[in-house]
């Protein structure tokens, strides 16, 4: 991209990019700020900084600001769109952009331009977002630390040392990096949840069928779902609102219309009964983490909220059960890399099946490899039933878990992972231990729940991430707990470390 | 359980996936300790258990567009990302010998 033009007033830009989304919007609204101003100070930011966090895939830089000219335009003549327009936004690149590339973090798909655009990206667009550009992740999303990109590495703003989490650790990283104004990920297993705590931002998961899956590359089926991160939980909400709602694109996507997700935000936490896992409470939680999950656990108690013991006996069976469901879908999803129709086709091979095996061979890296063998070795002859269909059926028990515990409570609420973001390289050379970072949110996944994470506080001066998760689409409630917590607690203050080096 | 490499070439030959005699060894450790975890699944007592086919909550709907024609992509469009094409079709190699 070409370098954003400076500012009339450096330090306006500085100010600006620090705001919430809310903030801006509020901005925009009084005629204090234009798209333009807010687009430029962005993209000076992402200048600044990008070489240092790769969370960009892609920098949209000419289009951005062409796009904040027409916001600017609508509201000059009193025809804006509402509190979305003009805010500058971005992406995970698992989402169709017509007319921009879209790479799902894979070789495979390099240089592939997609005709259409996901549901969620025209929603935003015709709620006058401004795209800014494509976010780093983990190879067709499989991964919790974006260190299965297969491009480049994204760094958390926190300390460049470690990872943002992933799979949507550029949606999560961009934002505490103060690149943008909220952003949109896909949660698998907890690929929203993770980077969000990890990054000291909100990221929502919401409802399985509560957001289109249209034109979002396509991972574990029967798990995905995109949601939006946001630097507080109102930013959140706001978008969550924009991309919510039936598509009749993507007939898995629930009848029922968006909610309402800002006029109850404010509600409070006095009469929420709040459920405590035990099994959330063992061996792996570290300590730091613990004290803060629990302090923010005593501040609903203070604030008026009930803590109710609860028991999700299934939860240690969550890993296992996922690790074949998602890894069956990947193996059926991951089909169509094929070398035929798009994507990458190896070279001077002779025949059809050489071309199969050959494309896959070279497009693929080690993480989709490893997935889509093990999918389909939990899907073959002689095998589906003692993998497979075993995994559905504890699928079931977890669910039940979850059902049990709503009769008691509103909402349950744990650590969102075990641990602070942890080192580039640290558990890469182990999938196994890669996998176990997901071992408190797999199971909102399974369950096919909404689930946030909130901000809660630092642990040796890294962020903490209370996880929330609700009743089927009663993201209204889940929203409200984090609202109450953050008003409580304030939004996680600015990383500094990529101020310190500049 | 363990897989041998042969199970391993056997899958991925499923898989129409090409592995190097490095990532036959790599795979066949790796994916033998990942179904030794996976094997704490067998410690259920799983009868009469349904198994969950659907992620929407029983009785949800999905509201379906109606049954009516709407134009969807041009061939220049659907073909716009082909690695090899001839006229208004995809290119591949030879599939019958």
């Amino acid at each position: 991209m070409s370098a954003a033009p400076a500012t009339s007033e450096g330090a306006v830009s500085v100010e600006l990019i620090g705001l919430s989304l809310q903030a801006a919007s509020g901005k925009l609204a009084a005629g204090e700020v234009s798209s333009r101003q807010l687009t430029e100070a962005c993209l000076a930011r992402i200048d600044a900084t990008e070489e240092r966090v790769g969370a960009f895939l892609a920098v949209t830089g000419e289009r951005a600001l062409a796009a904040a000219a027409r916001a600017d335009a609508r509201r000059a003549a009193g025809a804006s769109l509402g509190p979305l327009d003009g805010i500058p936004v971005a992406v995970k690149d698992l989402f169709m952009t017509r007319g921009v590339a879209t790479t799902a973090g894979s070789r495979i798909l390099e240089g592939f331009i997609p005709p259409y655009d996901a549901t969620a990206v025209a929603r935003l667009q015709a709620a006058g977002a401004v795209l800014l550009g494509k976010l780093n992740l983990d190879e067709f999303a499989m991964g919790s630390s974006n260190e299965h990109s297969a491009y480049k590495p994204c760094r958390n703003p926190w300390d460049l040392t470690r990872t943002p989490g992933g799979s949507s650790g550029g949606s999560a990283a961009a934002l505490a990096a103060r690149q943008c104004f909220g952003t949109l990920g896909t949660d698998t297993g907890g690929s929203i949840r993770l980077p969000a705590s990890f990054c000291g931002v909100v990221g929502l998961k919401p409802t399985w069928g509560r957001v289109s899956r249209y034109g979002v590359v396509a991972f574990a089926s029967s798990l995905d779902q995109p949601g939006p991160l946001g630097r507080t939980v109102w930013d959140a909400a706001a978008m969550l609102g924009v991309i919510a709602g039936p598509d009749p694109r993507d007939p898995t996507c629930a009848a029922r219309p968006a909610g309402d997700y800002l006029s109850a935000l404010e509600g409070g936490a006095r009469g929420l009964r709040v459920g405590v896992p035990s099994e959330w409470f063992g061996g792996g939680l570290t300590p730091g983490v613990e004290a803060l999950v629990r302090e923010a656990l005593a501040t609903y108690q203070r604030l008026g909220a009930t803590l109710v013991e609860i028991s999700l006996p299934h939860t240690k069976y969550g890993i296992g059960a996922y690790y074949l469901i998602a890894t069956a879908e990947a193996s059926a999803n991951l089909a169509r890399y094929d070398g035929v129709r798009f994507g990458f086709r190896a070279p001077g091979v002779s025949g059809l099946k050489e071309l199969y095996a050959e494309s896959r061979a070279l497009g693929f890296g080690a993480e989709p490899k490893r997935r889509i063998m093990l999918g389909t070795f939990a899907l073959s002859a002689g095998y589906q039933d003692a993998y497979y269909l075993r995994a559905q059926k504890v699928r079931t028990l977890i669910r039940r878990d979850f059902d049990a515990a709503f009769t008691r409570c509103d909402v349950v609420a744990g650590p969102v992972a075990p641990g602070t973001a942890f080192r580039l390289g640290e558990k890469t050379g182990d999938p196994l231990q890669m996998y176990l970072a997901d071992i408190f949110t797999i199971t909102c996944n399974l369950a096919a729940l909404p689930g946030l994470s909130v901000p809660c506080g630092l642990a040796a001066g890294l962020p903490v991430g209370l996880q929330l998760v609700g009743r089927p689409f009663d993201e209204a409630t889940l929203l409200r707990a984090a609202r109450a917590l953050e008003r409580e607690l304030g939004p996680a203050p600015a990383p500094t470390a990529l101020e310190a080096t500049a | 359980m363990s897989l041998t490499i042969d199970q391993v070439r056997r899958v991925a030959a499923l898989a129409r996936l090409k592995l190097s005699v490095e990532e036959e060894q790599l795979f066949a450790g790796q994916l033998s300790a990942i179904l030794d975890q996976v094997r704490e699944l067998e410690a259920l007592d799983l009868s009469g258990v349904p198994p969950m086919t659907h992620a929407l909550a029983e009785g949800e709907a999905v509201a379906l567009r109606p049954d009516a024609p709407v134009p969807g992509l041009s061939t220049e469009e659907a073909l716009g990302n082909a690695p090899s094409r001839q006229g208004s079709c995809f290119k591949v190699p030879r599939i019958i010998e």
